[in-house]
């Protein structure tokens, strides 16, 4: 149990007589890069939400990074680093004071702030940027500064949600490189894609389908298993099938 | 005389360049793809061909109009589906489209043939507010939307971005059958595995096109020989070929790594050679043809390494 990031037991989530994620089981290891796939309506991002602490399920049982998805949600917000396509940082604050900010918010001392920001522009080749405001920098610079602010408080976990849309091939290949980084040092990432190249680059992944999880392996077997070359292709049989059609 | 035309078309947002000199011209009833990720500059290259921003300078025309002189002839004759959603959220679907046919002076049943295959699969919905509507019916709404006037020229700005494999494979369906009918269509799309769904595709990347052809002959004027390697543990072999002077190149994809040779060897023995110096697992080597993401990727380290060069030559 220990060396499990996530656990999830037949986890569900029910808004009226719908529902959004139906019994859910699986779990992720310390270090392991997880993705989490599934058809636009699937019920990723509710169940997204319940394991990052935002939102509580309805039955079923969960642990992220050893607490409870129900009486510790708090303590989850501490040990897990979240970010999105969508929001990540702020655009009217420089690079310094975003990394300054988070840090701040997760309770990282100021001495080791300043220890790892400067650790962290060095590793991303920005010294010298550091003073620009973060909306002034391409995309593909924007998300690999996104990633290493959230994991600048050495989380146990990291969720990622389509860390690498609209970026360009040869960007998104870096954020994998910083991706396998991460989870080289323990970090467990929890990654969602619509890129089916990208979820070659999981250790596992599970596919979504009408709130279930309706497969779940690693990349090779998941192709064995549908008799096909491509990740696409397991995709399109599994997803095909679904009943629901909203997010 | 082509469809669509554009000419040195240069916009500048500050000291950005978001179309940095692009040219091209697409002919009647073609599928054109501008390939590109963010900032490639597709989204200002269709808001000036829809009228709805002016350029620096340059020149451009759709069917023949002058998107400067003609605006308001190119308005009644195009359809445009921008990336972000832009119905009316609290009307129901029909009203929607009701709008629409309105404001373009038609109805819905004067062009209904062309729309009814979409609208179809929508249609038990038609009562739902567009705001209540999946990501993947949005999407149908908003083409029909576009088309319930019959434009000449169909400009759809990523319409399948942030959706799932099953809804895009949909989508590009419903344009296949819409090139049919003799509609030009220009879509625009991150996503490099679509390209070759298009009849010319334009590959872009920060305000330029570094390249515009059939998807097919960009692929086959890759130079050199591509490989896909494969191990145990992918990551480490990985490092370790990039860091090898005989590597050229060496990314990862999907559950295999491309790799080309600096001395543009063409046997897979020679690269079984330099990979078993890394002792991986289970490795295997085959030559494979490229696709639209190995050029797009060589494109943009050519255009990275010449930089310097082309400074040399602007300054001619």
């Amino acid at each position: 149990m220990e060396n499990k990031a996530i656990v999830c037991k037949e986890l569900t989530k029910q808004f009226g007589d719908f529902k959004a994620v139906d019994k859910i089981s699986f779990d992720v290891d310390q270090g392991e890069i997880f993705g989490f796939l599934g058809a636009n309506g699937a019920g990723k991002t509710t169940a997204m939400r319940i394991l990052c602490g935002l939102s509580f399920p309805s039955s079923g049982e969960a642990t992220v990074a050893g607490f409870n998805v129900y009486k510790q949600q708090e303590q989850i917000k501490k040990h897990i680093g979240y970010m999105s396509q969508k929001f990540s940082l702020y655009d009217n604050l420089t690079i310094l004071e975003n990394i300054e900010f988070y840090g701040g918010v997760y309770g990282v001392s100021r001495p080791e702030i300043k220890k790892r920001s400067q650790e962290l522009v060095a590793a991303l080749g920005l010294e010298n940027e550091t003073k620009k405001l973060v909306g002034s920098l391409p995309l593909g610079w924007k998300q690999k500064l996104a990633f290493s602010v959230a994991v600048f408080h050495r989380p146990k976990i990291v969720f990622l949600d389509e860390p690498t849309g609209g970026v360009d091939p040869v960007t998104r290949r870096q954020f994998w490189d910083m991706i396998y980084e991460a989870a080289a040092t323990g970090i467990t990432v929890f990654v969602t894609t619509h890129y089916m190249d990208e979820a070659e680059y999981c250790n596992r992944i599970s596919i979504m389908v009408d709130g279930r999880v309706e497969a779940m392996d690693s990349p090779a077997d998941l192709k064995k298993q549908f008799n096909t070359h491509s990740m696409d292709e397991v995709f399109y049989q599994l997803a095909r099938g679904a009943k629901r059609k909203s997010d | 005389m082509g469809s669509v035309i554009v000419k040195n078309i240069i916009k500048t947002y500050g000291d950005v360049k978001a179309v940095d000199d692009v040219s091209f011209e697409i002919q009647k009833g073609e599928l054109f793809g501008l390939i590109g990720p963010d900032g490639a500059g597709k989204t200002s290259l269709f808001r000036i061909l829809t009228t709805l921003l002016l350029a620096d300078s340059g020149t451009a025309s759709v069917e023949g109009c002058d998107v400067v002189k003609d605006y308001r002839a190119i308005r009644n004759r195009v359809g445009y589906m921008p990336g972000r959603f832009s119905l009316y959220q609290d009307l129901t679907v029909e009203e929607n489209l009701n709008f629409f046919a309105t404001i373009f002076g038609t109805t819905i049943r004067e062009n209904y043939t062309l729309i009814k295959d979409i609208y179809d699969q929508i249609k038990p919905f038609s009562n739902r507010r567009a705001g209540k509507l999946s990501g993947g019916m949005k999407q149908k709404l908003a083409l029909c939307c576009a088309l319930i006037h019959k434009p000449d020229v169909l400009f759809l700005d990523e319409p399948t971005t942030g959706v799932d494999v099953v809804s895009r494979k949909e989508f590009w369906e419903m344009l296949d059958q819409l090139r049919q009918q003799q509609i030009t269509i220009v879509v625009s799309t991150p996503y490099m595995d679509e390209a070759k769904l298009c009849d010319r595709i334009a590959l872009m990347q920060k305000g330029r096109i570094m390249s515009i052809d059939k998807p097919a002959a960009i692929v086959s004027s890759f130079p050199g020989t591509l490989f896909a390697v494969k191990a145990d543990d992918i990551y480490k072999l990985l490092q370790d070929l990039r860091s090898d002077a005989a590597v050229e190149s060496c990314y990862a994809f999907g559950e295999f790594m491309h790799l080309t040779l600096a001395a543009d060897g063409d046997s897979e023995n020679e690269v079984k050679r330099i990979a078993e110096k890394y002792n991986p697992q289970h490795l295997e080597v085959q030559r494979i043809t490229p696709n639209i993401e190995d050029s797009f990727i060589r494109l943009m380290q050519e255009q990275a390494g010449s930089e310097a060069l082309k400074q040399v030559a602007d300054g001619k």
